[in-house]
């Protein structure tokens, strides 16, 4: 391959991922102040979640519950 | 100009012209017009008046805390040749007429709907409020609301403003 061609395709990827890149401006973050967004929105999600770290991560008091992480709560 | 000499080039002002945006408005510049906007809703008079413009949107919870305050503030200084002007940045109108029905606010609002002045004026941050003398120069930014203190310091620029010859 050409020099002159290797060029014009390393710009053009270059080009193209550099394109991907955005700046959401302060007045545009509706979307992401919605509830939809929060990830702690469904509690029984959120409980099974924190079970499931408090049990299986070897948190010894993670989340401020004690506990010994043995996985038999 | 070797081929990929122009090459590298184009795509830089390519590049430069997608980056580029419009310059803040500074402190002791003009403000922009707002007539110019197509803003939705009435404008009340600002010619030869100090007026507080707010960016805010019903999405954002300081602009929540704001409306009770900056109320009591347009209460406190009608008559004197203030105006509190809040620009909402809401690109929809339903959750605008609900907001201003729950909080039913002392001072007028229109909604920039398109956003355009509010990407003219680069609002660093929501809400923010920008102080202008009866000059329709700039003279103070606020950004975000910090309860008390913004009020007071708001009043005591608003008042200086209100104090200085036509």
């Amino acid at each position: 391959m050409k020099r002159r061609q290797l060029a014009f395709f390393v710009l053009a990827g270059l080009t193209a991922l550099l394109a991907g890149c955005s700046t959401v401006h302060p007045w545009e973050r509706a979307t992401l102040a919605d509830y939809a967004m929060r990830p702690d929105r469904d509690p029984v999600h959120n409980t099974m979640m924190e079970h499931i770290y408090f049990s299986r991560e070897a948190s010894s008091g993670g989340r401020g519950v004690g506990g010994s992480g043995c996985g038999c709560n | 100009m070797s081929s990929p000499t122009k090459l590298i080039t184009g795509l830089a002002c390519v590049l430069a012209l997608a980056a580029s945006a419009p310059a803040e408005v500074k402190v002791g510049q003009p403000f922009p017009s707002l007539a110019g906007y197509a803003l939705e809703g009435p404008l009340p008079p600002l010619a030869g008046q100090v007026v507080l413009v707010d960016f805010w949107a019903t999405w954002c919870a300081p602009c929540k805390a704001s409306f009770p305050a900056y109320s009591e503030l347009a209460r406190e200084l009608a008559g004197r040749g203030f105006v509190l002007l809040a620009v909402s940045v809401d690109k929809t109108r339903g959750p605008y007429d609900e907001f201003l029905q729950r909080f039913a606010p002392a001072f007028p609002t229109v909604r920039d709907g398109a956003q355009k002045l509010v990407a003219e004026v680069q609002v660093p941050a929501m809400p923010t409020s920008y102080l202008i003398d009866r000059h329709g120069v700039l003279r103070a930014v606020h950004s975000g609301f910090h309860g008390a203190d913004t009020v007071r310091s708001l009043r005591e620029e608003i008042i200086r403003l209100l104090e200085e010859k036509p």
